[in-house]
């Protein structure tokens, strides 16, 4: 079996909350907002990411790139690892693992140019290759990623969203890093241009032989361009296996609930199934219910829930689920 | 004659391969603010005054120093502004020609105004960005350092200053500079801190960007626009500020002036039928602060398009 490139092993981000009114020397509240997580990542494999808002699924992502500092655990990325390095240490480390946002104009510079965006991380990581060099790389990764290269000199706000996409994805390309995270890349686009960003994502992943982390709640679209699927809840990994077994028949209750949820494209199928809705909110990650997270709204929960925290069974063929009471349900999933 | 169609697919392939120039945020604001006539006059006027404090002195008769002492006690006959004795905006006091000391004032409090407004961008900015960007207690005693300079009262340190360390251009560009950039550091940390949460901010960290290079590349160019508004309405209060120390007699030394200390001297002239040794100098006072009002405004208009 190959090494996996990257190994997230008990990976807890926490943050602190102060508490209103008090004194500035009390301990402030902790908001587990990712809690010991634990995965692995081939190479040339895709990940993807699902759960609710507020599921933690974002702050993940950043604890991997580093721009949210991890409390606890490791990130073994090439068998170094970077939870644990100095600030000087992980700028190097930063060419290989490259980010796309869900904001696509956001995460551009309005006063710089395209040529600029692009380059920017050519320039801090290689600052020797000549301008002419540069400009060249740059054009050419436009073209690759469906831009013209004649914009190069023109500016973000002059581009539509599904365009910023692309700029962004050339940004995060130019390295030609080992592993991309995309947290919700398409969830800001319209669904037309949302096809387009996700086909050229997976053109260039087959391309690149990418590594890639796939962040979205839209579980069509993961489901599409993953090929395993992890579900987060509460900051909590719930279940994991194959992108075709998850949809299909999947174990934890979570994850049943979260597939009925997604409609069918076809009304008489969407007349036929009863969805297994679940009742309330996501309880507040400032006190995360005790024993399993997801029982206050688990159908199938009993009283020995509360109880420790339910261990990731293995069900074989790499079909991870964190319950003890799972069972295959058949479920008639959007294809 | 029709060109074939493999020609036109290669004209229109070339019309793609030209380079398309981008519209930055910049260009668009200089259109806007090339809209705004009153902006764009007071930009001439100043100019035509810059103009006239650089080289308004070639076209002077008398020098600026040289005192005429068959005119003192006679000012208000003999000194009046006129083309024929080459005082053309007649004479001070002491027989001094008015026209090359108002060029001298000019010089000296656009200089004032100017060296004022370069402190508080190039330390104010960076300052506030520096600040913002890195947060937390760094951020915390940075600011509240600010906070202790501003809560000196700062006329009554310049005036101590010159005091005991002499009158001097120097010592009043140093009180002025150690004042200025206090506003623009609260103003720049404030914009930094909404930039700075701003995905783009984000990736050139996640990149590896050094954060020195993020606050240059990426946070100032950003908050530009708001501190080019601040400094060019803090370029008039720095005038008045250089005019008030010299109408105190303690700012510009004699035989150099400024626009505050001519206007210090026309006002205790004026009993003496010489209107005009205020008048000069105070209409170009007035024309100076107007001016840069007019073009604060509409830079504010031109960079800010939001706040319309």
């Amino acid at each position: 079996m190959t090494e996996p490139i990257l190994s997230v092993r008990d990976l807890s981000v926490t943050f602190d909350v102060p508490k209103k009114g008090a004194w500035p020397w009390t301990a402030p509240m902790k908001l587990h907002a990712v809690a010991e997580m634990n995965f692995d990542l081939m190479p040339g494999e895709c990940l993807g990411v699902v759960g609710e808002s507020g599921s933690g699924k974002s702050t993940l992502a950043r604890a991997i790139v580093g721009t949210v500092p991890s409390s606890n655990g490791n990130i073994i990325f090439e068998g170094a690892d970077l939870a644990n390095m100095n600030p000087r240490e992980r700028r190097v480390h930063r060419r290989d693992v490259q980010m796309i946002f869900q904001d696509p104009l956001a995460a551009l510079n309005p006063r710089m140019t395209v040529g600029e965006i692009i380059a920017e991380p050519l320039v801090t990581h290689d600052p020797s290759v000549s301008r002419a060099e540069r400009k060249k790389r740059v054009q050419e990764l436009m073209a690759r990623v469906g831009l013209l290269p004649n914009l190069i000199n023109r500016y973000p706000h002059e581009f539509s969203g599904g365009q910023c996409q692309r700029i962004g994805i050339a940004r995060a390309l130019i390295m030609k890093p080992k592993l991309l995270i995309c947290d919700e890349p398409v969830s800001a686009l319209d669904v037309s241009v949302q096809a387009q960003v996700v086909n050229l994502l997976m053109e260039l992943q087959k391309d690149m032989g990418l590594s890639m982390i796939f962040i979205a709640h839209d579980l069509s679209v993961v489901k599409h361009i993953s090929d395993r699927i992890f579900v987060m809840y509460l900051g909590r990994g719930m279940e994991t296996a194959d992108a075709r077994t998850l949809t299909r028949r999947p174990e934890h209750p979570y994850t049943q609930a979260l597939i009925s949820s997604v409609p069918i494209p076809d009304p008489k199928l969407e007349k036929l199934r009863k969805p297994a809705l679940l009742e309330g909110e996501l309880p507040s990650p400032l006190s995360p219910p005790s024993g399993c997270v997801f029982r206050t709204r688990c159908p199938k929960a009993r009283p020995d829930c509360a109880v420790g925290r339910p261990p990731m069974l293995d069900l074989g063929n790499g079909h991870f689920a964190a319950c003890p009471y799972h069972e295959p349900v058949d479920l008639l999933a959007a294809s | 004659m029709y060109p074939n169609k493999a020609t036109v697919e290669v004209l229109e392939q070339a019309g793609h391969m030209a380079e398309v120039r981008g519209r930055s945020l910049w260009a668009d604001a200089r259109s806007r603010f090339l809209k705004n006539k009153a902006a764009v006059a007071s930009m001439i006027v100043l100019l035509l005054v810059a103009l006239f404090a650089l080289f308004g002195q070639v076209f002077a008769q008398w020098e600026r120093d040289f005192i005429d002492f068959s005119l003192i006690g006679s000012n208000a006959r003999q000194g009046v502004p006129s083309f024929e004795t080459g005082h053309y905006f007649g004479t001070d006091a002491s027989g001094r020609d008015l026209y090359a000391r108002t060029v001298q004032g000019t010089q000296i409090s656009l200089m004032v105004g100017l060296v004022g407004a370069m402190v508080a961008v190039i330390v104010g900015t960076l300052y506030g960005a520096t600040a913002g960007y890195i947060g937390g207690r760094t951020d915390n005693l940075m600011m509240r350092t600010v906070d202790i300079l501003m809560s000196i009262p700062f006329m009554f340190v310049l005036i101590l200053m010159l005091v005991i360390f002499g009158r001097s251009i120097f010592m009043l560009f140093l009180g002025i500079g150690l004042i200025s950039w206090l506003d623009m550091a609260r103003i720049a940390r404030g914009q930094t801190l909404t930039i700075k949460n701003k995905e783009f901010v984000e990736v050139a960290y996640a990149t590896g960007v050094h954060p020195a290079k993020i606050i240059l590349r990426h946070i100032v160019p950003n908050l530009l626009g708001i501190v080019i508004v601040y400094a060019t309405l803090l370029v008039p209060s720095m005038i008045i500020f250089e005019s008030f120390i010299s109408f105190l007699g303690l700012g510009v030394q004699e035989p150099n002036t400024s626009l505050g200390a001519l206007i210090s001297e026309g006002a205790a002239n004026v009993n003496n039928q010489v209107p005009w040794q205020l008048g000069f100098p105070l209409v170009f006072f007035v024309i100076i602060i107007f001016a840069f009002f007019f073009v604060g405004d509409g830079l504010r208009d031109a960079l800010d398009p939001k706040d319309r």
